[in-house]
């Protein structure tokens, strides 16, 4: 019964998107008739409404094992604990179809009962956007992904989740990065409202600015947590690796962060107007491209999703619709949008073109890394693409916006004399010319691309404190902290990157219980190795004590697990975390004489890699409630004034 | 001039769904030939699986006639699914040399036990080292290896019904 109601509400829902959307077009058409228009917000709500309790039917069938839907049988099992029931629901392709659609309705309701900054007729065509977007998405789950379809006879019990996924974090990394593809979606809706309505300046780039700012902190928390969870589930002990499936999240990271840069260039300065338009359909363009690329196999990936080839087209179809059309209107529209501001070569404008172009190229060497596998096979050729192509091209590049990153802040807007921003720049240059220097006489074998890191890590760890000198801490806004949070935490991760590519230590040995073994700083005692039973797995565990010189040993317990349903061997690395970096422990087969095979890594400072993901999140919020708040406040004293 | 440049993301668009399509029409092949097809089998010394059978080193596969050569393991559900298949091939005249991977002694018997036993040989691999210089990647796998030792044909999966045309064929070219 529950599964047929939450089927109902899915069709009423998308009646409803067919109605805002022909609603808003009418509207933007027949201006003489403003009922038109004005009825599109409570539809944008209504539709929000019930979407909502749809995905809320979702939730209760997998909260209850409702083993005669299909779904449920395909992603959950009853033995299994109840955080995975519910996050069974959007851990697979239908589930999390839903959620989007679910999510991308709630913010279309947002911006209906919110949104009064940008003109009506700007907002009426947003919506109607919206609306059109959300019904390809319904289209998608009626016609080819029905989450509530029914299995009849029912079996027993599920079929489980996958136990890689069966991890606390894991439960909400998808939900994350799906948040940050609505916020594109809306700032694409934005984008698309305003072209229509020739209205792109300072109003429409204040009204999408919060988007971006929230999708990009929630995309920067799923890329971050993401690259924690591969580290420590694979086993493998690194934390990038140019998976199809990651560089399918960090393409819209790259987009959006240049988005984010472009978005406030416009709302400071009305500059960069077709560039910033350009850049939120872009953004939006790589959610779907890729949610395509995960979705439709058309790649190999450690993150196997279901893959369905009808899927994939229809994900297609979607793009060639919007993204395809968003295009073909910016290139009728957009020559008749004003020329924005101008400015000097020397400017905190400049600096932020910049800092777009190399962003812009970093996306062009990830997309054109990710695609050409498919390329090569259209030629007959089999080929993977990794680290030795993605580093280097990618890495330089980034190293350059780094440093562009730690200088712009320190300029002025419209127009800047080079002699001052370089005296501003004094420190950190210095800083970063001399550890160049330092790093290498200390660390002569260091490669060069952590070399150069780690310098640059220093100047713009310095460089983007710089904004707070001889400021009142107090009375700085909440928004420049947050640029200094945020830059201050791409400073952070690089360090992390670059020591410890360039220090870590390995170490693959077969030890006998009872045995010792040296690794880095440590050395790591084996004490025994024992079976144990858990939830739904069971699993072989070694108790390991590591020492570091005469210091308190710590206690790390590797497991291999043997998941029952369905079948699946997992590597539960243990990791002991130090103030200076983590060592990080596998357990691999017993070999015919007994002895364990171990993995063993001391990894330093690879936790500020993560320390820094989550300070540019942070910084990204605080801008965030900084915009928000200053605006609420200005909204609020201009009412007064009236 | 700039007008043509506006319709320049278009085009790329164009390009980038054309490769996506292009993908999705062509779905990438996952699984990778050895690429010792043609060459001699590598030189392997590999101790009995089982009491009950023979060793097997990399001479005895240069017998003077084509063998099929089968890699298995206890383990592996596919490997009982392709078990009576085996059976009918040993039928039909086919001489199979076996490795096991990663298996004990007393699984191997009892797999033998419950599954059949087509095997002339079957050698011990417990490191996959044979089976990774064979360029095999999973089990089971198999291999047509000709009188001179020299691999003639692979075969990834488990043999199914409707392959066993498929591998006679490859046995009798192999001649």
């Amino acid at each position: 019964m529950i599964a047929e109601l939450g089927l109902g509400l899915l069709w009423l829902a998308a009646g409803l998107a067919i109605i805002q959307s022909g609603l808003g077009m009418l509207g933007l058409w027949q201006t003489n008739r403003p009922e038109l228009g004005n009825a599109v917000r409570p539809v944008a709500v209504a539709q929000a409404l019930l979407i909502g309790i749809s995905f809320a039917c979702l939730i209760y069938l997998f909260i209850v094992s409702d083993m005669s839907v299909k779904l449920v049988v395909a992603n959950s099992h009853s033995d299994k604990p109840m955080l995975y029931k519910v996050s069974g629901a959007w851990g697979n392709h239908e589930g999390s179809m839903l959620l989007w659609v679910a999510v991308l309705a709630i913010a279309g309701a947002g911006i209906a009962l919110a949104e009064r900054r940008v003109r009506r007729d700007t907002l009426i065509a947003t919506l109607m956007a919206q609306g059109l977007l959300a019904l390809g998405f319904y289209a998608f789950l009626l016609f080819s992904s029905n989450p509530f379809e029914r299995l009849n006879p029912a079996p027993q019990d599920g079929q489980g989740l996958n136990p890689l996924l069966q991890d606390p974090g894991l439960a909400f990394h998808p939900p994350t990065l799906y948040f940050g593809y609505v916020g594109m979606s809306v700032a694409f809706s934005y984008a698309v409202g305003a072209l229509i309505t020739r209205d792109v300046g300072p109003a429409f780039a204040r009204a999408m600015r919060p988007w971006v700012l929230g999708a990009w902190v929630m995309l920067t928390l799923g890329i971050t947590a993401g690259s924690y969870w591969a580290y420590y589930e694979l086993g493998w002990g690194g934390w990038w690796f140019w998976d199809p499936v990651e560089n399918a999240s960090l393409m819209p990271w790259l987009a959006a962060t240049a988005l984010l840069h472009s978005v406030t260039v416009l709302a400071t300065r009305d500059a960069l107007r077709a560039w910033t338009v350009m850049l939120a359909v872009v953004a939006f363009s790589m959610s779907i491209v890729g949610t395509f690329l995960v979705r439709s196999g058309i790649l190999t990936s450690v993150h196997a999703f279901a893959v369905d080839p009808q899927r994939g087209s229809f994900i297609l179809a979607l793009m060639l619709i919007y993204i395809g059309g968003a295009l073909a209107l910016f290139a009728l529209r957009v020559g008749t949008v004003r020329e924005g501001a101008v400015f000097e070569p020397v400017s905190r404008e400049a600096a932020l073109v910049l800092n777009n172009l190399f962003l812009t190229v970093i996306l062009g060497v990830v997309l054109i890394g990710t695609l050409y596998p498919i390329v090569a096979q259209g030629f007959g050729q089999q080929v993977s693409i990794g680290p030795p192509y993605f580093n280097p091209a990618a890495g330089s590049v980034a190293l350059m916006l780094i440093v562009v990153m730690a200088a712009g802040p320190l300029m002025r807007w419209r127009s800047d004399s080079a002699p001052k921003v370089l005296r501003r720049l004094a420190i950190p240059l210095a800083i970063g010319i001399v550890s160049l220097l330092v790093v290498r006489l200390l660390a002569p074998d260091m490669g060069v691309l952590p070399w150069l890191g780690l310098s640059t890590a220093l100047l713009a760890g310095t460089g983007s404190i710089a904004p707070l000198w001889k400021r009142n801490l107090l009375r700085t806004p909440l928004f420049t902290w947050g640029m200094v949070v945020a830059h201050l935490g791409v400073a952070v991760a690089l360090a992390g990157m670059a020591v410890d590519s360039a220090f870590f230590k390995e170490r693959l040995v077969a030890v006998s219980e009872g045995q010792t073994t040296e690794v880095g700083p440590f050395s790591v005692k084996l004490v025994s190795v024992e079976p144990i039973i858990g939830p739904n797995w069971t699993a072989i565990e070694a108790t390991m004590e590591a020492r570091r010189g005469d210091g308190q040993p710590t206690t790390l317990h590797p497991q291999a697990r043997n998941y029952s349903t369905p079948p699946t061997d997992t590597s539960e690395a243990a990791i002991t975390t130090h103030i200076d970096g983590q060592l990080y422990a596998v357990l691999g087969k017993q070999g015919q004489d007994g002895r364990w095979q171990l993995r063993l890594w001391w990894k330093p400072l690879v936790t500020f890699i993560w320390l820094g993901g989550f300070m540019i999140a942070l910084g990204g919020l605080l801008a965030l409630v900084g915009r928000v708040w200053r605006e609420r406040r200005g909204m609020k004293s201009e009412e007064i004034a009236a | 001039m700039r007008k043509v440049l506006l319709w320049l993301p278009l085009a790329l668009f164009g390009l980038l769904l054309g490769i996506m399509g292009h993908g999705i029409l062509n779905p990438e092949q996952t699984t990778v030939p050895s690429r010792l097809i043609g060459t001699k089998v590598p030189q392997f010394d590999l101790p009995a699986a089982v009491p009950s059978h023979a060793a097997l080193k990399s001479s005895d596969l240069a017998s003077g006639k084509p063998i099929l050569l089968n890699i298995f393991a206890s383990w592996c559900l596919p490997c009982i699914t392709e078990a009576p298949i085996l059976e009918e091939l040993k039928a039909k005249g086919v001489t199979i040399h076996a490795i096991a991977i990663r298996d004990k002694p007393e699984d191997v018997a009892r797999f033998l036990s419950d599954h059949g036993d087509p095997y002339a040989s079957i050698g011990s691999d417990v490191s996959s080292r044979v089976q990774i210089s064979l360029g095999s990647s999973g089990v089971p796998e198999s291999f047509v290896i000709d009188g001179k030792g020299i691999i003639r044909h692979q075969h990834i999966g488990d043999i199914k019904v409707e392959d066993v045309p498929k591998i006679l064929k490859a046995l009798e070219e192999a001649r």
